[in-house]
C-alpha cells in the first residue's frame, strides 16, 4: 500500500536519476501480481540479471527493452521459474513460486524457437494450453471445446484450426501461441519478443489482440526491440541491462541518457506532437 | 495361388501376426522417436540389447528377462548422460550402446558355439516365433500403446515444444525418462523379430512416410502404426513367395514405398499445380 501512497498525486514524478517509477495509480491495486526482489541469476559463471527489483500490477501492460544478452528473456523465464534466481525472491501474489502458482502464467516464446516442420495443425497447438492442468486421462471435453472455440474466435482464428502452423500469417501465427497461453486462464502473459520478423500489419494484428486481452484484466509483459513500436503502443516501459535501468512511461523514460546507459551507443531522441521517436545516430556522427 | 496358402503353416502365422503387432508398434512410438529426433538412440538401444541378448544366452537366463533389464539399464544410463549439459545425447548414445555391443562381440568371440543364435539376434529369427513369444510381444506391445496413450498430451508437449512444456508444469524429465524406457521395451519386443540391425528402420521409415500423407498429429499416430503393420504384412508375404530373409523383407518393403513417395513428390514438384503431399 505504501506504492500507492508514494504515487498518490505526484503523477509520474522521477524517483530516480534515470526514472525508476512506479506505475500509474490506476494500476496499483493491493499487493502486486509478481514482485522480483533484488533477483541475480546467471548462466553458470556469466551474470544474466543483477539486482532486478521489479512489480508487475494485475492489469499492467509493460513492455520490457534493452540491448541483445542483456537479460530480458532471463527476466521472464526468472518469473516463470525456469532459471532460478540466484539471489533475491520472485513473489508471486507475495507467496513464493510454485507449480500451482505457474497455472496463473501463459508464456509465449519466441517464434524463432518453433519447428515449424513439426505436422502440428493450429488447433493442435492451441489445445495444448489445456495440459497446464496436469491431467493424465482423458480428451477434450464439450466445455473445453467450445472454450477453445471461443478463444479461436477471439483470436480470427476460425476456420484456420486444422491449418499447419507454418500455414498461417505471422500475425496469426502469434496468435496460435497467444490462444495456447490463454486457455489457462492467466493472470500474466509473458510474450518474447512477439513482433520479432514481422510486418507492419501483422505487428498490428498483434497488438490488437494483446490490447484486446489486456483490456480484459489480463497484465501482459513482452520484450521488445522496436523502441518507436513501444513508444507508440504501450504504456509502460522497463529498460534492462542486467540490471534495471529505468522504468516508467516511454515517453519520459526513452531519452537519451537512459538510452545510452541501456544500450551503451548514442541515440537520437525526438518528441513530436506528444509522440517519441528514437533514431540512431549516424556512425560519423560520433567523430 | 491362394494369398491364405501361407497361413497353413504355424511358424508363419505366428511370424505374420508378431511382425503385424511389431511393425504398428514401432510405426507408433517412431512418431515420436522421429519427431524427438531419436533415431539413433533407437538404432542404439538395439545394438546395446545385443549384449544383452549374448550374456542372457551364456547365463541360460530368458532372453525378454536378461536383455529387458539390459535394456532399462541401457536407456536409464544413456537418458543420464545425455541430460549432462556437457556431453550431448549422440555422443552418451555412443559411449553406452557401443560398449554394450562390444561386450556382445566379445563374449560372441569366447563362445563360438553358438553362431545361429547370435545370427538370429542380429538379423532377427521372425519364423522362429513360437506362440509365447507371440504372447510376450502381444503383451509387450499393449502395455507400450497404453502407456504411449495415456502420457500423449505431455509428450506431444514436451516433443513439441520442451522449454514451454516445462514451463506448463509438464515434467518433461520424467517425460523423457519414461519414453527412452518404452522405446527400450519396444526395442526388446521388435529384436527377437526384426534383428538388432533392422529395428531402427520399422521405427524410423513408417513416420517418415506417414509424414507425406498428413500434417496433423493426431492423424500421424494413426497412419504411421497402419503403414508400419501393413509393410510387416506384405514383408511377410513377400518374404514367404520369394524366399527371402522376413526381416529383410519387411524393411525392404517400407524402404521402397518410402522411395515411390519420395519420387512421386519430386515430380510433383516439378509440377505446379501438385496438391495432397507435404513436402516440408
Amino acid at each position: 500500500m505504501n506504492d500507492h501512497n508514494h504515487q498518490s498525486g505526484q503523477g509520474h514524478g522521477s524517483l530516480h536519476p534515470h526514472g525508476i517509477e512506479e506505475p500509474p495509480v490506476s494500476s496499483v491495486r493491493g499487493i502486486p501480481l509478481v514482485e522480483l526482489v533484488e533477483v541475480s541469476s546467471s548462466y553458470g559463471t556469466t551474470p544474466a540479471l543483477q539486482n532486478v527489483s521489479l512489480k508487475i500490477w494485475p492489469g499492467q501492460f509493460i513492455a520490457i527493452v534493452g540491448p541483445n544478452g542483456g537479460g530480458k528473456t532471463t527476466l521472464l523465464r526468472t518469473i516463470l521459474g525456469m532459471i532460478p534466481a540466484t539471489q533475491g525472491k520472485v513473489l508471486l501474489r507475495g507467496q513464493e513460486l510454485n507449480r500451482s502458482s505457474m497455472e496463473r502464467i501463459g508464456y509465449v516464446p519466441q517464434l524463432e524457437t518453433i519447428d515449424w516442420n513439426f505436422p502440428i495443425t493450429a488447433e493442435e497447438v492451441i489445445s495444448m494450453g489445456f495440459f497446464n492442468k496436469n491431467r493424465w486421462f482423458g480428451g477434450i471435453g464439450h466445455e473445453e471445446r467450445r472454450k477453445l472455440q471461443n478463444i479461436m474466435a477471439r483470436l480470427n482464428l476460425t476456420g484456420l484450426g486444422s491449418r499447419h502452423i507454418r500455414e498461417l500469417s505471422g500475425g496469426q501465427q502469434q496468435a496460435v501461441f497467444l490462444g495456447r497461453a490463454l486457455l489457462g486462464d492467466p493472470e500474466l502473459i509473458l510474450l518474447d519478443e512477439p513482433t520479432a520478423g514481422l510486418d507492419i500489419r501483422s505487428r498490428d494484428d498483434v497488438i490488437h489482440f494483446l490490447h484486446e486481452i489486456n483490456h480484459h484484466g489480463v497484465a501482459i509483459v513482452i520484450t521488445a526491440h522496436d523502441l518507436n513500436w513501444v513508444a507508440a503502443h504501450l504504456p509502460w516501459a522497463v529498460c534492462l541491462n542486467r540490471r534495471l535501468i529505468a522504468q516508467g512511461r516511454p515517453q519520459e523514460i526513452f531519452n537519451a541518457a537512459v538510452l545510452k546507459d541501456t544500450y551503451s551507443g548514442e541515440m537520437i531522441v525526438f518528441h513530436h506532437d506528444g509522440m517519441v521517436m528514437i533514431g540512431e545516430r549516424p556512425h560519423a556522427a560520433h567523430n | 495361388m491362394s494369398l491364405l496358402v501361407p497361413f497353413e503353416y504355424e511358424f508363419f502365422r505366428n511370424g505374420f501376426f508378431a511382425a503385424v503387432v511389431v511393425g504398428a508398434l514401432c510405426g507408433f512410438i517412431g512418431v515420436y522417436v522421429v519427431l524427438r529426433r531419436m533415431s539413433y538412440i533407437g538404432h542404439g538401444l538395439s545394438h546395446a540389447i545385443f549384449g544383452g541378448a549374448v550374456l542372457s544366452y551364456v547365463m541360460n537366463l530368458n532372453f525378454f528377462l536378461g536383455a529387458g533389464i539390459w535394456a532399462l539399464l541401457a536407456a536409464f544410463l544413456i537418458h543420464l548422460i545425455s541430460h549432462r549439459r556437457w556431453v550431448g545425447a549422440d555422443a552418451a548414445i555412443g559411449v553406452v550402446t557401443t560398449s554394450s555391443f562390444a561386450l556382445g562381440v566379445a563374449i560372441v568371440s569366447t563362445h563360438r558355439s553358438f553362431t545361429r543364435n547370435i545370427e538370429a539376434a542380429l538379423f532377427g529369427n521372425i519364423l522362429g516365433i513360437t506362440q509365447n513369444d507371440l504372447w510376450v510381444v502381444i503383451l509387450i506391445s499393449l502395455a507400450v500403446f497404453l502407456a504411449l496413450l495415456t502420457i500423449r498430451r505431455q509428450l506431444l508437449f514436451a516433443t513439441f515444444d520442451p522449454e514451454v512444456a516445462s514451463a506448463y508444469g509438464v515434467s518433461t524429465g520424467k517425460i523423457d525418462l519414461l519414453f527412452v524406457t518404452l522405446l527400450a521395451v519396444t526395442v526388446l519386443a521388435s529384436t527377437q523379430i526384426l534383428g538388432v540391425t533392422l529395428v531402427a528402420a520399422a521405427m524410423v521409415i513408417p513416420p517418415v512416410i506417414a509424414r507425406y500423407l498428413t500434417q496433423r498429429f493426431q492423424t500421424l499416430l494413426i497412419v504411421s502404426p497402419i503403414l508400419g503393420a501393413s509393410c510387416g504384412a506384405a514383408g511377410m508375404f513377400l518374404s514367404f513367395y520369394l524366399d527371402i530373409s522376413s526381416a529383410a523383407t519387411i524393411v525392404l518393403t517400407s524402404a521402397i514405398l518410402f522411395i515411390l513417395l519420395e519420387l512421386v513428390v519430386l515430380t510433383r514438384r516439378k509440377n505446379p499445380i501438385s496438391k495432397g503431399l507435404n513436402y516440408y
